[in-house]
């Protein structure tokens, strides 16, 4: 059934305004620890959804949850409008659901190609099941250009990267696999303007190709005002701000911000 | 993907229009890993050689490739351990106990040739032992094996008395074997080869790498973790096994007292002349031979020029820190010119 969808999905015509993922009052409690309150979101097919908010506001929390790592304690799921029940990392990304993590799950001692196969490299026929490194290198090299990523080689160590150039290989690896949906922690953390820029600029792109939903984890509220079409706020295990980019401001997130931050020490 | 478009316009990032082979084969020799250690051990060659006329004979060379071949073997798994994260100090232990197991069958009366092949599978499943602690324990490798090293030992000491035996012998098995000549190194070059495609042609060789390089990442993108560093434990048993056994078959003794830590540290030492990484993610099989070619040269050709024993130890341990500080330093001059 979802199979069928995604046919549909990855057709040139998407469906605008489809609706490729829904949360509905998530609930997820460590022990007596409340990470996240009743938690709802939707994210619609093509569309970029900013989510900020300080640590422990509940974002890695909600991550682990969208990649199937952890299930919530109560609370659903639903991809392209069907309930799901997320069983492990492995059934989300059948669903189409990619994460870039903050460390980029990155071999640093190996080549760029080898890191965009890792776990699924094609082999050459016959029975010693070799490595096909000529057909990896040729994909790799497409897969970066498909997603407009300029790195000259593909041979090259990953060590010998930039973090944004990485954080571009880890990118096109989750869009290569067939993403849908795809989980961006933190792209921009530790990165220099020049970086930044880089990565805004591939972002922008993936958000076009229109058959990518894109949901960035971000600190930097005037970046992610830039690039998402819609911003929620997360503070304290709950969304407390939710508008369309372009009808909000950075000073009003920061009011916001302040807001609640004096309303959580006026309550101790 | 939609737009599998394969472009030829000469801007093309990535596109892999490769040199000629001998340009490439030119650059590619000072770019790798294993090239600066080669140049190491030619300049050694060439100074043993002005030193003492006799160093490139026939003879000698037979000596040396006989001092190299059984550290050289075990260095192929040492080197598939350091990459992924581990390392095996009970190796040189269970090279001395694979030909007792041989022995041992044989006399029960089981052909040499089947006593072969279950001797590795109990050499084998030591590597299985060294894994499983080592992994699913979470002790780290370097103590398990430790404690397994003088296990065996003792162990080895126990089932002989103390005292060597023959190596049994019948004639296609010791021929296999190779018991004289340049047959061991033979069989170096062949496990060098085997271990060497393996790590750059196979998804294992690939994932041993990712799993060293970066542990989470590994497990993240859905390699098995465990099974791969285990898997691991077990070669480095195995092939120390046959580096005993054929030891013990060119000898024509199987001594209880034979290899011990002195080999296995002679394997590390290779593995890690050759370029491989005591800290994991990188290494090289081609650079373990290279490395314990190395050595051998060192042991062999300080031997014929008669240093006196003494002074020796001081020397090959001056020379190894030597080649290491050329070898980073060369590892250096590449990563600078890479990244311009």
């Amino acid at each position: 059934m979802s199979q069928a969808q995604y046919t549909e999905t990855a057709a040139p015509s998407v469906m605008p305004g489809g609706e490729a993922l829904r949360a509905t009052n998530i609930v997820k409690r460590f022990g007596a620890v409340t990470a996240l309150n009743g938690v709802s979101l939707h994210l619609k097919k093509g569309e970029m959804l900013g989510i900020l908010g300080d640590n422990g506001a509940g974002k890695s929390t909600l991550i682990k949850i969208l990649t199937g790592y952890q299930p919530p304690t109560t609370g659903t799921l639903a991809i392209n409008g069907e309930e799901v029940a997320l069983k492990s990392v492995d059934h989300a990304r059948e669903l189409g659901i990619e994460c870039v993590y903050q460390d980029l799950a990155l071999v640093p001692s190996l080549s760029i190609y080898h890191n965009m196969f890792l776990n699924r490299e094609p082999l050459r026929a016959g029975p010693l099941r070799l490595l096909d490194h000529k057909t990896m290198r040729q994909r790799a090299a497409d897969a970066l250009e498909d997603i407009g990523v300029n790195i000259p080689n593909v041979n090259e160590e990953v060590s010998m990267l930039s973090g944004g150039q990485r954080q571009a290989v880890a990118i096109a690896r989750a869009v290569y696999s067939k993403a849908k949906i795809l989980l961006l922690d933190e792209p921009l953390a530790a990165m220099g303007a020049r970086e930044s820029g880089l990565i805004l600029d591939l972002i922008d792109r993936l958000k076009k190709r229109g058959d990518l939903s894109l949901i960035m984890i971000a600190h930097n509220y005037a970046q992610t005002l830039e690039v998402a079409d819609r911003i929620m706020m997360f503070q304290h295990g709950e969304v407390t701000f939710e508008r369309a980019s372009a009808e909000t401001s950075v000073p009003e997130l920061l009011d916001v911000v302040r807001r609640n931050y004096k309303v959580v020490r006026g309550a101790h | 993907m939609s737009a599998q478009t394969h472009k030829s316009s000469p801007a093309s990032p990535g596109a892999p229009a490769r040199p000629h082979i001998g340009t490439r084969s030119l650059h590619g020799f000072l770019k790798i890993r294993e090239g600066s250690i080669l140049v190491v051990a030619i300049l050694l060659i060439i100074y043993f050689e002005s030193s003492n006329a006799n160093f490139l004979t026939r003879p000698n060379l037979q000596t040396l490739s006989q001092f190299m071949a059984a550290p050289v073997i075990i260095a192929c798994g040492e080197i598939m351990l350091l990459i992924c994260g581990e390392i095996d100090l009970s190796a040189g232990m269970v090279f001395a106990l694979a030909p007792f197991l041989m022995y041992f069958a044989h006399e029960a009366g089981i052909p040499l040739i089947i006593s072969f092949p279950l001797a590795l599978i109990g050499v084998g499943l030591i590597g299985l032992f060294n894994g499983i602690v080592s992994v699913k324990l979470r002790v780290p490798s370097f103590i398990t094996t430790l404690g397994t090293m003088f296990l065996i030992n003792g162990f080895t000491l126990t089932i002989s008395r103390g005292f060597p035996v023959d190596t049994p012998t019948d004639g296609l098995f010791t021929f296999l074997m190779g018991n004289e000549g340049f047959a061991e190194f033979i069989w170096a070059v062949v496990v060098v080869l085997v271990m060497h495609g393996m790590l750059r042609n196979t998804r294992w060789g690939l994932h041993t790498t990712a799993v060293g390089g970066n542990l989470i990442g590994s497990a993240e993108s859905g390699i098995n973790v465990s099974r791969i560093k285990i898997g691991n434990f077990v070669i480095t048993a195995v092939l120390a096994g046959l580096a005993g056994i054929l030891e013990a078959s060119r000898i024509g003794s199987t001594d209880p007292l034979a290899g011990g830590a002195n080999i296995m540290f002679m394997a590390v030492a290779a593995s890690v002349i050759g370029g491989t990484s005591l800290m994991g993610g990188s290494g090289t099989i081609i650079g373990g031979l290279f490395g314990g070619l190395v050595l051998g040269v060192l042991q062999d050709g300080f031997t014929i020029n008669g240093i006196n024993a003494f002074t020796f130890n001081i020397i090959i341990g001056g020379a190894i820190l030597l080649a290491m500080i050329i070898n980073i330093h060369f590892a250096r001059l590449r990563t600078m010119r890479r990244t311009k």
